[in-house]
């Protein structure tokens, strides 16, 4: 069996079983998928995109575009995983009694598993980080982040894991084990397939992104604010990204170190998580939720802070209470590390321990309280226009306290021994994370939109989506808190009981009208491409914005400020506004800028080729291609040659072409609803100079 | 106290917040037949009663606030864009919310000690505590790969998928799962605790009412999962006495072999009674040593020595590194790739579901 | 910069922004460095949390009493100890900007940090030799991954001062050097410090 063996040695445990020759519908997808791929890559030859592309996006180290890649990132991997929530709630609306609906449990379980990972880590992760990326550095008036290679090259990462997971989709297969793939289910023994090492890996490559990612933003804050921002002066936005990327630092490297542990169990006969030579699967446990309890604040924290700059943007206040705000977000980073054995009450630590533990756990609940009412005294005497990203900001106060609260009723012990595992936790945490994360995403889009293309988002197919979410949303969850009510647990692939058929049809229509949700949105993406001039901005600043990112020019120019701005009190622009700012038209300085470099997607794909390599067993090229990653960042290394200077013509002339823009803007519409609605700015008699 | 306060405050609340919910039939969670699973229901509704006296006004305010400051409005509502702080305010925002969980913090402590699974239980329910000579029925549990199977060591019987047991006697559980992890959960009864290879949990409980329940395991476990049920049957201490009887007299004895032949993977097992289990068998699972001559071990000592060496994927010479199909490729006959030992138990595909018949075949 | 400024005057731009550019305020490399460190840190955080865990789950398998050799793993410890102390040397030399210095203490330094590895390399295979073997038991899993982790991180760090050493040879003691052999001080006396815990930890603790 020579040549057996060496196609093994070569190809590992690839084989043609990997491929899904048997079955036509997966064949036609593959096909499709593939043929989609040609065509694509033909389009970007033929109009000769790829020099733009690899240019102008793929090597480029502005935080803006690498910003702006996440998010596409993040809407793709979106659809896929929404993908996975149709076919489950389809399979769940069906399978009852005779009937074992369409999916095995042997696709069905990797259904579920791929829609847990790729919506935290490929979908809620990317459009987190990107957004952040974006407007940290416009936020606190820098030119770019403190480390522009490594933004590009966390983002390379991030996006290898999504290749990675989604390879598994036609060559192999994906884990069956649940999200967080507890052992001993995921060990060697019990999982032999290629599954769980897709999901290792997947992890692992983007685990890196997000780490270096999370470090590059502390360092940008600390490091990089404006003259005169004093960190009680940056907006509140910054300061929950702050604290989101400290507790990325603080709990990424667990989950890599915790996967570590897994694989050497799974390649190299370890026994840490077996159930022989004194294993000890309970640890995994433990140590995944060390790392996963503080993953849902990195998700949520910056959601929170994007509402409050739509708040006070929004109803033309200053943020209520900005102080105990701040400290409210400090306290729940700290307090989100005390917190992690309410994921398992139920595997039995005394009653002491639980009850400690569920404590801390509500006592998170009044910062986040306070940030609650903290909004709602922002709204108080303000003067609120309800805007796309205002919509959201009520939809996530009303549809987000409920959530909270059950949230804290799954932190009482004893309740959570009756509701842990069901389908009324799957409500809470969707309710957390659809209603609080995704719909501050949404908000965020909506808002930063303008800034990031220069044209709002059209209105009309923006509240279509709106609508169809939020409602969709309670159609598809009441539902599942109803079913935990009911003792029904999740994960199942059939049901005997023909009376729980009915919620599950309503939670599959509820699934439907989100999915329209998101067609609207990419209808309104579209659209607003589309008739991009009749939604044209020029002035920079639609919305009347209080923070720095609004004093430039949308979208901003790639050094982002002619000058640096300094800043005198919270709410900068609105700040600089009120004390008669004008913008200067003369005496540009050259400006010093980093170099782009196509070094980290290289990186990246020397990492994904690792990733796959481990995956299916062919030792040689893990080893070379280890060894190609570690040869290319040597060689980086030997690049002193990274920054450069615009000059200041260069500088003058996009600066003059912005302020002719402005003129002409303010020529043909004198009473621009821009200063209609800011009677606070200028010679009017009603700004209230300083009270 | 705390259970007299406990017990006032649900007269008070219940009928409040019970009454909409109850009105389903078959929402168990909220009517359940054991007197733990009912002081848990309790727990719920008042924990979720506390919690809405204040996420009621937040809403109500929000609602309110939305409609009286927007700017479209005909009569200007007053405008303050300077007004960003007070210390009232911030006082009340954040004491309001620190009151409702000093209480719910109160509540929890006492709760989840009351309520502890490893208590013994003092009450059979409202007003009843346990009589001084009633012994615990104790049953062994063990999640098997997708059947449970229920050790009485009192009444010398097993059985696969059933568990019966006496109305309003105390009854404490002794769990643990032959492989992987998963959760031992009869909602009518009481709440769920992990049954982990390897290790031991308990439960006490009580069950009020006579009738069949459901029950089943709370916690994923490969692909048999679903099916992985157990009928719940409550019933008086002659039926009770009647039923163990019809199980020794059954025949078929729960002994070693039966054991590991049980343990192999299989779903939808119909119910099954067995006489007579080996003495011990339920520690012998607990340390993984149920096979003759396998030393014994536990996850508090020292570790179960496997009795192999374990072997991870760089380990294999390349033709043992099998093949890994797509998710669509039929479920394979042979041994899963991960062997490394043939016909060793640790070594057992749990993702992959064999067609029934040919696991009913691999039975005789 | 105060925002007294009244509202009707157009005011000097000079208070809303800085004419004059200055550079990236120096210190993010370093400060960004420190942060990577502290992930780092939290790696053999629970490398040491699980070898605490499994610290007596032999599995029937030896026990450290039995298989850790103390002059040896002192005499390695030395190693460690040394080379950052040589390393102290290198940066004060580049402090004086001496290259050759510098680059002298660099190679010592480097010799140290091979030692190390070389006996650690050692005592491992003398280990597996004796069949104990990671596989073995968890305790023994827990201590070939942490104690490795160190190693691979000691292997890298040599890896990077040779790349350093070559790099000061081409461009001498430049400012980008110089922040590079900083950040690898750093690097290699927080090894030391995770060693000083490994030695603690697994060793004293385990033989004691």
């Amino acid at each position: 069996m020579f040549s057996s063996d060496f196609l093994k040695t070569i190809f590992g445990r690839l084989t043609l079983e990997s491929f899904p020759l048997h079955e036509p519908i997966i064949v036609a997808t593959f096909a499709g998928v593939v043929l989609g791929g040609v065509a694509l890559f033909a389009a970007i030859t033929y109009f000769k995109l790829w020099t733009y592309l690899w240019k102008e996006w793929f090597t480029s180290v502005d935080h803006k575009k690498v910003g702006i890649m996440y998010m596409v990132l993040g809407i793709v991997m979106l659809l896929r995983g929404f993908a996975d929530a149709l076919m489950m709630r389809g399979q769940q609306a069906i399978a009852f009694g005779e009937n074992q609906g369409y999916l095995n449990a042997h696709h069905y379980d990797q259904v579920f598993t791929a829609h847990g990972v790729i919506m935290i880590f490929f979908v809620a992760m990317p459009l987190i980080t990107g957004i952040m990326n974006y407007l940290i550095p416009l936020q606190i008036g820098a030119r770019d982040v403190a480390f522009p290679f490594l933004n590009n090259f966390s983002f390379w990462m991030t996006a290898g894991g999504a290749i990675v997971i989604m390879m598994s989709l036609f060559v192999g297969e994906f884990a069956r084990t649940g999200w967080l793939a507890y052992p001993p289910l995921s060990g060697l023994d019990f999982s032999p397939d290629t599954g769980v090492d897709y999901y290792i890996w997947a992890l692992q490559v983007a685990g890196v992104g997000t780490t270096l990612s999370g470090i590059n933003l502390i360092a940008t804050i600390v490091k990089m604010r404006a003259p005169g921002m004093t960190m009680m002066k940056m907006p509140v936005f910054c300061w929950t990204s702050l604290c989101s990327n400290i507790l990325i630092v603080a709990s990424f490297p667990v989950l890599t170190a915790t996967l570590v542990l897994l694989s050497l169990d799974r390649y190299m006969g370890f026994n840490f998580f077996t159930n022989v030579n004194g294993g000890n699967p309970m640890m995994y446990i433990n140590l995944i939720w060390i790392w996963g309890h503080p993953e849902v604040y990195i998700l949520i924290l910056p959601a929170f802070g994007i509402f409050s700059e739509v708040v006070s943007t929004f109803c033309g206040k200053r943020l209520f209470g900005y102080t105990s705000m701040v400290y409210a977000t400090v306290v729940i980073t700290i307090l989100s590390y005390l917190v992690w054995l309410h994921h398992f009450f139920t595997m039995g630590s005394g009653a002491s321990v639980n009850s400690f533990f569920g404590i801390t756990t509500m006592v998170i609940s009044i910062p986040t309280g306070a940030k609650i009412f903290n909004w709602l005294f922002t709204m108080y005497r303000g003067r609120i226009r309800f805007e796309l990203p205002m919509m959201w900001t009520v939809a996530f106060m009303l549809t987000f306290v409920i959530g909270g609260m059950t949230g804290v009723l799954l932190a009482v012990p004893p309740a959570d021994f009756v509701l842990h595992n069901s389908l009324f936790l799957i409500a809470h945490f969707h309710n957390v994370i659809i209603g609080g994360v995704l719909f501050g995403l949404f908000a965020g889009i909506n808002y930063w939109w303008p800034k990031a293309f220069g044209f709002r988002l059209h209105e009309g197919w923006g509240k279509a989506s709106f609508w169809f979410w939020v409602v969709g949303f309670w159609v598809a969850f009441t539902p599942l808190y109803v079913l935990g009510l009911m003792g029904v647990t999740r994960r199942l692939r059939h049901f005997d009981d023909p009376s729980l058929q009915i919620w599950f049809v309503i939670a599959a229509i509820g699934a439907l009208l989100i999915f329209l949700g998101i067609l609207c949105m990419l209808a309104q993406f579209a659209w607003s491409i589309w008739k991009r001039e009749e939604l044209r901005d020029v002035t920079g600043d639609p919305w009347d914005g209080r923070t720095l990112e609004w004093s430039t020019s949308s979208p901003p120019p790639h050094y982002n400020f002619a000058f640096t701005p300094i800043t005198a009190d919270l709410d900068t622009w609105y700040d600089m506004k009120r004390r008669g700012h004008e913008r200067p038209v003369g005496g540009y300085r050259p400006i010093h800028m980093p170099k782009d470099t196509g070094t980290g997607v290289i990186l990246a794909g020397l990492s994904v080729v690792f990733a796959v390599a481990m995956v299916w067993y062919m030792w040689w090229l893990a080893m070379l291609s280890l060894v190609a990653i570690i040869g290319v960042a040597i060689w980086h290394t030997f690049n002193y040659d990274r920054d450069y200077y615009i000059p200041a013509e260069e500088v003058a002339r996009i600066e003059d072409e912005r302020t002719r823009l402005l003129q002409n803007a303010t020529l043909r519409n004198p009473d621009s609803p821009r200063d209609q609605d800011r009677p606070s700015f200028g010679a009017g008699p009603a700004a209230p100079a300083e009270a | 106290m705390p259970r007299a306060m406990l017990r006032s405050a649900t007269y008070r609340l219940l009928p409040a917040l019970a009454l909409p919910l109850l009105s389903g039939c078959d929402w168990v969670v909220m009517n359940p037949s054991g007197d733990i699973a009912a002081q848990q229901r309790d727990l719920v509704l008042i924990s979720t009663g506390l919690m809405l006296l204040i996420i009621l006004p937040v809403m109500a305010l929000t609602v309110w606030f939305a409609i009286r400051y927007r700017a479209n409005r005909k009569s200007a509502a007053p405008y303050d864009p300077e007004f960003d702080h007070s210390t009232m305010l911030e006082l009340a925002i954040w004491g309001a919310p620190l009151l409702i969980i000093i209480a719910l913090g109160a509540l929890t402590w006492t709760s989840t000690h009351l309520l502890d699974p490893y208590r013994p239980i003092e009450r059979i329910a409202e007003g009843r505590p346990v009589p001084a000579h009633v012994k615990p029925l104790e049953v062994q549990v063990v999640a098997l790969d997708w059947k449970w199977l229920f050790i009485y060591p009192e009444q010398g019987i097993a059985t696969v998928n059933e568990l019966v047991v006496p109305v309003d006697r105390p009854l404490r559980f002794r769990i643990t799962a032959s492989s992987v992890m998963n959760s031992f959960y009869a909602p009518a009864l009481a709440g769920m605790i992990y049954a982990m290879p390897g290790m031991e949990t308990k439960l006490h409980a009580v069950l009020n009412k006579p009738g069949k329940y459901e029950g089943f395991s709370a916690n994923y476990s490969g692909a048999g999962f679903s099916d992985m049920k157990f009928r719940m049957t409550g019933t008086d201490e002659a039926g009770f006495a009647r039923w163990a009887e019809t199980a020794r007299q059954s025949g078929a004895k729960a002994d070693a072999a039966t054991y590991l032949q049980l343990a192999k993977p299989s779903e939808r097992e119909p119910i099954r009674l067995f006489s007579s289990p080996q003495p011990g068998l339920f520690d012998r699972i607990v340390g993984q040593c149920v096979e003759p001559g396998r030393p014994c071990g536990g996850h508090g000592g020292h570790g179960i020595p496997g009795g192999h060496k374990a072997e991870g994927a760089i380990q294999k010479s390349p033709g043992e590194k099998g093949s890994g199909p797509h998710m669509t490729a039929p479920p394979r006959q042979d041994h899963a790739p991960g062997v490394h030992q043939p016909g060793h138990p640790a070594n057992r595909d749990l993702t992959f579901l064999q067609p029934r018949d040919h696991v009913a075949a691999a039975h005789v | 910069m105060t925002a007294t400024t009244p509202a009707h005057q157009p005011a000097n731009p000079a208070s809303f922004y800085m004419i004059e550019e200055d550079h990236h305020p120096e210190g993010s490399t370093a400060f960004g460095f420190w942060m990577y460190l502290m992930s780092d840190c939290l790696i053999f955080a629970v490398l040491f949390a699980t070898f605490g865990v499994l610290s007596t789950a032999y599995a029937a398998g030896p026990t450290p009493k039995e298989l850790f050799d103390l002059p040896l793993v002192a005499l390695n410890t030395a190693m460690l100890l040394f080379s950052s102390i040589t390393y102290g040397f290198a940066m004060l030399a580049m402090e004086k900007d001496r290259i050759r210095q510098t680059q002298i203490w660099l190679a010592i330094t480097g010799l140290f940090g091979a030692a190390f590895i070389g006996i650690e390399l050692y005592e491992f295979s003398h280990l597996i030799h004796e069949g104990a073997t990671p596989q073995t038991s968890a305790f023994l899993s827990a201590f070939f991954t942490l104690v490795g982790t160190h190693g691979l991180h000691v292997t890298f760090g040599l890896i990077w001062l040779v790349v350093l050493m070559v790099q000061v040879g081409k461009h001498g003691l430049i400012e980008a050097n110089r922040r590079r052999l900083m950040c690898l001080s750093m690097f290699w006396h927080f090894l030391d410090v995770v060693w000083i815990g490994v030695f603690t930890f697994v060793y004293l603790l385990g033989v004691l």
